[in-house]
């Protein structure tokens, strides 16, 4: 069950476009969102789509793998589907008892619904194909200016890395720590809400004692291999751009371009 | 009363690519009252295995019966398996979480429904089988030292009263004499109770001098199943899937290929002793 959450996990493949540099990735995933907020008419959503679906299909990542990160959003995408069919003011197109569906409001809630999901593939195509060493390789170098204003950049992708890091060893020590109290007698399936609360806490007081504990130990072994954060810290393998990055680049912009021309004259 | 396994197979991530065969076509019996030792090396399936015996893990295809019954039927009642059938996981001091100790092991049989009194009778005499002084009772689990913590953690399982108790790797990450503490203890309870004990390890050593059987797993499979003696004279297989058998199997074997007369299938220090003396003096 816990195994299930795809949303920021990485999957093997020999592609493209995870070959790109992590700062390419992570501009076009930013580009590609704002894209999605600039167009603001079917074409602009089909032309994102066609960009989407090639980069899915070069990335060589299952189709099934986005989906399943979908399912996450289901309920927020339902939510924002209902509230603007029915409450969006305009031309009534269907009357269901007090409540009214115009055509505007259809046509939000669809725009709506395909915007949120294109968001979320858009952007677990970035995190499929993206180590999240390499992610945070990434973001520490697009955010080195920042360091003009004292903003720690090494320390913030420092510790992104390790919590990313630890996302999967804490779900493998919950489905242990899980399991033990089942072998105990412990029930977390049955009873009401209160009943259900009451039973977590044999589950979550040794995960956090687990957490602090792996936290410590990481700390020490950090220490113990000299670690004094990012002053003068060099890295085995620098981020460079190639050929390819440039390539990708050049595609974004035209994409993007693309995208605000649209809006403009469509 | 026993514990039937019945072709069970075991398939981890079935409907992806990374598909692993975690066990393979396994048929075990495990009757009343026996001391068994569970070997095989890093990801042989033993730990996978054991979560079996008590519905942790349902088998891809096959199945376990406990006293006639199919555990997975749909009205078995899966609470009751697992008080009688006892896991230990390995490193149990990871799972302890009350504010002291005795409430800590009283968590078990609480859960099973009992009433208060019975439930801190259990508590009581868990935590005196498992050697635990007096004093430590009323103190945070967290404050006792690692030996002490996996006993109380041991007892949080006695409590429940099982009729087989499963030990993963219950000596791991402990020193020579906590080892030894832990398996003497276990090696009593299972003497004054006649509870049927399995002891998961991967090392030989370990295990030799307590069980009456070992089972020897590799790649989800059960490679021998037999008597220590008997287990033991395959020691050369036993090493090519990563195990050992004693180090008094190696003695007496190199004593033997030099000619000297002695028995080879000695399983520990002590058949060993004697052997050489009768043969020397």
């Amino acid at each position: 069950m816990i195994r299930d959450i795809t949303l920021g996990q990485y999957y093997q493949a020999d592609s493209v476009i995870h070959k790109l540099d992590p700062r390419v990735k992570l501009t076009a995933t930013l580009g590609f969102i704002i894209s999605l907020f600039v167009v603001n008419s079917w074409i602009g959503y089909v032309v994102a789509a066609v960009f989407l679906a090639v980069v899915i299909k070069l990335s060589k990542v299952p189709f099934g793998y986005m989906v399943k990160g979908m399912k996450a959003i289901v309920f927020i995408l339902m939510i924002t589907v209902v509230f603007n069919l029915f409450l969006t003011p305009g031309e009534p197109l269907v009357t269901l008892w007090k409540l009214t569906i115009t055509k505007e409001g259809a046509k939000l809630a669809g725009m709506m619904a395909v915007r949120l999901s294109f968001l979320i593939v858009g952007s677990s195509v970035m995190t499929l194909t993206t180590t999240p060493n390499s992610l945070t390789d990434g973001l520490e170098k697009l955010m080195r200016p920042l360091k003009i204003f004292k903003v720690p950049v090494h320390e913030v992708a420092m510790m992104m890395s390790i919590a990313l890091r630890f996302i999967p060893i804490l779900l493998e020590e919950t489905d242990k720590i899980m399991k033990a109290q089942i072998a105990r007698g412990a029930d977390f399936e049955s009873g009401n809400l209160i009943k259900k609360a009451k039973a977590m806490v044999p589950l979550l007081v040794p995960l956090f004692i687990s957490a602090f504990r792996r936290a410590n130990d990481l700390a020490m072994a950090m220490e113990a291999r000299c670690y004094r954060g990012g002053e003068n810290r060099s890295k085995m393998k620098p981020l460079q751009y190639k050929g390819r990055d440039r390539i990708a680049y050049g595609v974004l912009l035209v994409y993007f371009v693309g995208c605000v021309l649209i809006r403009i004259y469509l | 009363m026993s514990l039937i396994l019945d072709h069970v197979n075991y398939i981890y991530g079935g409907d992806t690519a990374l598909a692993v065969h975690a066990l393979n076509d396994v048929n075990l019996v495990i009757p009343d009252g026996q001391f068994i030792g569970l070997i095989g090396h890093t990801g042989s399936g033993k730990s996978t295995l054991v979560q079996h015996l008590n519905g942790l893990i349902k088998p891809t295809s096959g199945s376990i019966y406990y006293n006639g019954e199919d555990i997975h039927d749909q009205d078995y009642d899966k609470k009751k398996l697992r008080s009688k059938v006892g896991l230990v996981f390995q490193y149990p001091e990871h799972q302890l979480f009350e504010i002291d100790v005795f409430k800590d092991v009283c968590f078990g049989p609480k859960n099973l429904g009992l009433s208060k009194q019975e439930t801190e009778l259990r508590a009581y005499a868990a935590l005196k089988q498992v050697g635990l002084e007096d004093e430590y009772f009323y103190q945070s689990p967290f404050d006792l030292s690692g030996g002490q913590k996996r006993r109380v953690a041991i007892a949080g399982v006695l409590a429940m009263k099982p009729e087989i108790l499963i030990l993963d790797e219950p000596t791991a990450g402990l020193d020579p004499k906590g080892r030894d503490e832990i398996l003497d203890q276990i090696a009593r309870l299972k003497e004054e109770t006649g509870i049927t004990v399995i002891l998961v390890s991967h090392s030989m050593e370990d295990v030799a001098k307590y069980v009456e059987r070992i089972i020897v797993m590799n790649q989800g499979s059960v490679l021998y199943d037999d008597v220590p003696r008997e287990v033991f004279k395959h020691y050369k297989e036993l090493e090519q899937v990563g195990l050992a058998a004693p180090q008094v199997t190696y003695i007496m074997q190199a004593l033997a290929s030099r000619g000297l007369p002695v028995r080879t299938d000695v399983t520990t220090i002590e058949e060993a002793k004697q052997e050489i003396r009768s043969k020397f003096l």
